[in-house]
């Protein structure tokens, strides 16, 4: 698919398949296209042309039925500061549809196993980033999608509670969830199933960490993305 | 249906959470009517005046003493020359001055006629006029008295009679344009500052990427402010009638319903603050300058329309507020019925119409 704006081509015809319980991670420089690609998958706007489908609903047409079936977390931290966990839990379940009932039980349990039980009705903006950050990956997943869209979602972590935010994405992606990741630490695009590598609004490389590693004659994803990113002749926004 | 409920909810935990928003929907309505209705009085009383009295006879005694009696004024110590008079009006503990010249008595026996001056601080115009209206009324009176016999031949004696406040309220005026302004800080400015604010913390993302409408995000926003809106128009309704002794005139129902079409204006001005900018300060700012004060200066409730020039009557016609100004005052104080308001009503809708159909079709197009 492409998107363009006027002359401005900020997807250039990409094209590519994410399996069902894959973590795919989403690379490229500031201004490569990836956000704009993201939008058109979350059903947030329409390609120019071609064609994409999300949990096998189509972008132009059923973008109601996409949204029902994916889960969002951004790189700005996406919980409300002034209402309480459950009280976030509740009001993000509850725009999905899910029922009171549920709510509180699941609620309940997540809250447990985020070892977060005694801080269940603190506001969320007495939380340190690290647990804020985890909690809004949970509620991001707490309506059971097909897909989640994680948007830069460890920017501003420190690193073992990155390396806990992965493990969370590690179960998630076991539970059968399609994870779909952007990113700008190279050592968490080792941890994904496959990458792909956007410059200049097109898909430049796409395969698995360790064969892209091979393909550019690389020890680290590092050398693989500067290879990459070096030809592009955008300047980043 | 349900979703809606589950957001709306949520805007009220926003708001009885946030201590700045709580003091700004029931502080602000409640301080701003007692300051109009008590301190911001438009009567001039307690004025700072002395008497320099150069003449020590019975007449100028009297008429001192005049002066002492009338709650208007406040007789300060007596000044000996008139560069303490030019001392005080400069250290603002007087206003006025009187002055009796020598031999002041004699004069009025001997010539028929004694002058007395009378010193204004004529800085703020209007009251220096209110202060020699009174003190020639004094005078006035004193007069007659001095002359008891005297009869004119020809009198004319004007009666006069106030309509629609025959006491002469001073707060009437005022409620109308508080309840005006009201509506502008909650439901535009509160409004665009909770919607900018999801905007800010990246909320508004994850709003739009669930299934939630973008409409229901626009309504639950305003479903709230609406109601709270509402809220504070009964606040300020309860405070004038029984701290301030304003009858309600006319069809309470009425005065609701055009309530209710007037905070939709702002509400639908509020949406399209939202949309067009992108922090909680720019949007306080807006509001602030584009609709608040506008509706302080231009709804002809501080400042009368008519002695404006043209072009401020021509830009007033394109203010919301003016018009809900003129019904509320129509129908609150004169107790007239929607037949003498309808003009208003339908420019008000009108303006709406246009105001809400831009706002969506605003967001909907930051959607695209």
């Amino acid at each position: 698919m492409s998107k363009h704006f006027g002359d401005f081509k900020a997807v250039d015809r990409i094209t590519f398949d994410v399996n069902e319980g894959e973590i795919f991670g989403f690379l490229g420089a500031n201004g490569a296209g990836k956000t704009t690609a993201m939008r058109i998958l979350c059903g947030l706007s329409f390609p120019t042309s071609g064609q994409a489908k999300v949990a096998g609903y189509d972008v132009y047409r059923q973008q109601e039925k996409i949204k029902k079936h994916i889960g969002y977390m951004s790189q700005k931290f996406s919980l409300y500061d002034n209402l309480t966990i459950l009280e976030n839990i509740e009001f993000y379940g509850g725009i999905y549809g899910i029922s009171r009932g549920e709510i509180r039980q699941r609620g309940d349990a997540l809250v447990k196993t985020l070892g977060l039980d005694k801080e269940a009705k603190k506001l969320v903006g007495s939380l340190p980033l690290g647990w804020k950050q985890k909690l809004a990956f949970s509620v991001a997943i707490f309506h059971r999608p097909r897909i989640v869209f994680l948007d830069e979602p460890t920017g501003g972590v420190d690193p073992i509670t990155r390396r806990q935010f992965w493990d969370m994405i590690y179960q998630a992606a076991n539970e059968g969830i399609t994870v779909f990741v952007t990113t700008h630490y190279m050592d968490e695009a080792e941890y994904c199933n496959r990458v792909t590598v956007m410059v200049d609004g097109r898909v430049e490389a796409l395969d698995t960490p360790a064969r892209l590693k091979r393909q550019f004659q690389s020890d680290s994803m590092d050398g693989v993305f500067y290879q990459l990113a070096r030809k592009a002749k955008r300047t980043s926004d | 249906m349900k979703q809606l409920l589950v957001f709306i909810r949520k805007e009220f935990y926003h708001v009885f959470r946030d201590r700045r928003t709580l003091l700004i929907l029931f502080g602000l309505p409640i301080a701003q009517i007692v300051l109009f209705g008590f301190a911001l009085s438009s009567e001039v009383k307690n004025i700072g005046i002395t008497i320099f009295d150069q003449a020590h006879d019975i007449n100028s005694q009297q008429i001192t003493n005049r002066v002492k009696q009338s709650a208007y004024f406040i007789v300060q110590e007596p000044a000996a020359s008139l560069e303490e008079i030019h001392t005080k009006f400069k250290e603002g503990s007087i206003k006025c001055a009187l002055v009796f010249p020598p031999g002041f008595s004699e004069d009025l026996y001997r010539s028929g006629t004694a002058p007395v001056q009378i010193i204004t601080d004529a800085s703020d115009p209007n009251n220096a006029k209110i202060t020699v209206n009174y003190l020639s009324a004094i005078l006035g009176t004193y007069q007659q008295e001095l002359n008891p016999n005297l009869v004119i031949p020809l009198q004319i004696v004007p009666e006069i009679r106030s309509l629609y406040n025959q006491e002469q309220n001073g707060s009437l005026n005022f409620i109308p344009g508080v309840i005006a302004l009201i509506f502008m800080i909650v439901s535009t400015a509160l409004t665009s500052v909770a919607v900018v604010r999801e905007k800010e913390m990246g909320t508004m993302e994850v709003l739009l990427v669930s299934p939630l409408k973008p409409v229901m995000v626009l309504i639950s926003k305003a479903v709230p402010y609406l109601v709270l809106s509402l809220l504070d128009f009964i606040i300020i309704l309860l405070l004038s009638v029984y701290l301030l002794d304003v009858e309600i005139q006319g069809s309470l129902i009425l005065l609701f319903a055009e309530s209710i079409l007037f905070i939709v204006t702002c509400l639908s001005l509020g949406l399209l603050v939202s949309n067009v900018t992108n922090s909680q300060q720019a949007a306080m700012l807006f509001c602030m300058m584009g609709m608040m004060l506008p509706t302080l200066l231009l709804t002809g409730f501080l400042f009368p329309l008519e002695n404006m020039p043209w072009i401020f009557q021509a830009v007033s016609n394109i203010i919301p507020s003016k018009y809900y100004y003129e019904i509320i005052k129509a129908v609150m104080l004169k107790g007239l019925g929607f037949g003498y308001v309808w003009k208003e009503t339908l420019i008000l809708l009108v303006m709406t119409c246009l105001l809400l159909g831009l706002a969506l079709k605003k967001f909907s197009i930051r959607l695209a």
